[in-house]
């Protein structure tokens, strides 16, 4: 590894794939990154020489695993700019990550208590809200998306109330890519007496953070979109937010005594971790996260704005093409959604696949969104380390072609 | 080829896309995965699928799919027009359809059986 861009695609084995003919052009990252060999090789070596079960083991083994286990929730927390670790708590993803908070706060809901989501969100951080509301009789309001793609946050000032409990946010929409202003945000959020969680599905992988200084109290993520393994993800909580909450499930490990009749809860993080982890899965989350931090965040985040804006600039030329979400690449991540005159996105991605470049289509589990917006779905290109100018090119060159390929 | 003659030719002309006016039977249903959707509504006399059309926003697959299940069910009894099946028009597509894009395939095989069975849905 020694740049983003084509400096480390040697370090991504799966890049040398010929699909249909072709060299694999990879531009579906948002939905789930490749993985540099540094990280396939850490979780094999974890398999060969270091797997035990965390925590419980006295064994040489058992001691190695956990050592590696704590030893990467220290990275993460590092990586995050997370004040401790006691902060970090390991799930499954993203959507384990919110469901986790939807039934901890979800449960001290009372009826006409109020949670704020927007109409950009993907499922994931709208069904668990869903259920929480219904669950309790509370109200589920939503802050439209206006212009380009961005947040209504006048409406938001006035959705806010003593009611609203939490406010629920994508940081980097999957879709239109809108960076939300966070921020302003949480000091709302806060100043109307709501807790906050980001949804930074979209968000980790592409933008250098700071957790503390952002402030939000829950920040959700998944490894498998940051160059890690699938299975593995984040939820960072305010320490002061989480002592307060009762545990979502019960298990092994997130105990410190138990009897017949009731337990007394472990201390954090593992409160929160019943279960056998993902141990693994954070192996290799830490050698993801060591590998972007080499790279360095703000680099990969700068190297990911050209490509979007190139990307813009080349579709926008092309007649037939419709863009969503802003134009500026500067506030924006590293997505592309668009749509060819004539051409369901379903047969645009398979025309695409056959020139052997992978993008996505679909509703990108945001139906509300695709509502507002009117379409049933849209294509997606989206970046990551590993993509070049040449990729972007390559697209451009091959969207030209899809209005009359049908 | 994902994308047979048959199905582009389909797609571009479709020989039974519309609506039907005052239909006995109608359903409409959505693809999950992809959001398509598509409605069918039927004209049926003497037992027999008398006429029917499909309308909807769906992809290629989907509307090549509709359109040669209605030319393949119109004029049939009602139990055999509602017991065609995907290998049925698999064949009559000339297409080697991903498992991935299948469900393209079979959406309006369900719409049409939602029809016949007499369910409807306001949406």
């Amino acid at each position: 590894m020694s740049s983003v861009g084509e400096g480390c695609r040697a370090d991504f084995p799966i890049l040398q794939r010929v699909v249909n003919g072709s060299l694999l052009d990879y531009l579906d990252s948002a939905a789930s990154s490749q993985k540099p060999r540094q990280v396939i090789e850490a979780v094999s070596g974890y398999y060969e020489r270091n797997h035990a079960n965390v925590h419980r083991s006295i064994h040489t083994l058992g001691e190695e695993a956990t050592e590696l286990y704590e030893g990467g929730r220290d990275a993460v927390r590092a990586f995050v700019g997370a004040r401790s670790r006691e902060e970090i708590i390991f799930t499954r993803g993203t959507t384990e990550a919110i469901n986790l908070v939807a039934q901890c706060v979800g449960r001290t809901l009372q009826a006409r208590d109020e949670i704020i989501v927007t109409e950009m969100e993907h499922h994931s951080n709208l069904i668990p809200w869903q259920m929480a509301c219904r669950d309790r009789g509370a109200i589920l309001k939503a802050v439209p998306v206006i212009g380009e793609g961005f947040l209504d946050m006048e409406a938001f000032g006035r959705l806010l109330s003593p009611r609203t409990r939490l406010v629920a946010v994508a940081h980097v929409s999957n879709v239109l890519g809108t960076i939300n202003p966070v921020a302003d945000l949480v000091r709302q959020s806060h100043e109307a007496g709501a807790l906050v969680l980001l949804d930074g599905a979209q968000g980790a992988p592409h933008l250098a953070l700071d957790l503390a200084a952002m402030g939000a109290d829950f920040y959700a993520f998944s490894g498998h979109k940051m160059l890690g393994p699938t299975g593995i993800g984040v939820l960072y909580g305010r320490r002061e937010v989480l002592e307060e909450l009762e545990p979502a499930w019960g298990g092994g490990e997130m105990i410190k005594e138990v009897w017949i009749d009731h337990a007394q809860w472990n201390d954090l993080p593992w409160r929160f971790e019943p279960g056998t982890p993902p141990i693994a899965g954070v192996v290799g989350l830490r050698a993801a996260v060591e590998y972007l931090g080499k790279l360095g965040m703000e680099r990969v985040a700068s190297h990911e704005r050209d490509l979007t804006g190139r990307c813009l600039d080349a579709l926008e030329r092309i007649p037939g093409v419709t863009l969503y979400g802003p134009r500026n690449p500067e506030i924006k991540g590293a997505v592309v959604a668009f749509n060819v005159e004539g051409i369901h996105p379903h047969d645009g991605a398979a025309i695409l696949d056959e020139r052997g470049i992978a993008v996505r289509a679909g509703h990108h589990c945001a139906q509300p969104l695709m509502k507002r917006l009117g379409i049933a779905g849209t294509l997606r290109a989206s970046f990551s380390v590993y993509n070049t100018p040449a990729e972007v090119e390559r697209l451009a060159e091959a969207v030209k072609g899809l209005r009359g390929a049908l | 080829v994902v994308y047979s003659d048959l199905i582009r030719e389909r797609f571009r002309h479709p020989r039974y896309q519309g609506r039907l006016e005052r239909p006995d039977a109608a359903f409409e249903d959505v693809n999950p995965l992809c959001g398509d959707r598509i409605r069918i509504e039927c004209r049926i006399a003497d037992g027999r699928l008398a006429d029917a059309r499909h309308r909807g926003d769906s992809c290629a697959i989907c509307v090549a799919s509709a359109d040669v299940l209605l030319e393949r069910a119109i004029g049939e009894p009602l139990d055999l027009a509602s017991r065609l099946t995907t290998g049925d028009l698999l064949e009559r597509l000339e297409a080697d359809v991903r498992a991935s894009r299948i469900r393209c395939v079979t959406l309006p095989l369900t719409v049409l059986q939602g029809a016949l069975d007499g369910r409807e849905v306001a949406r």
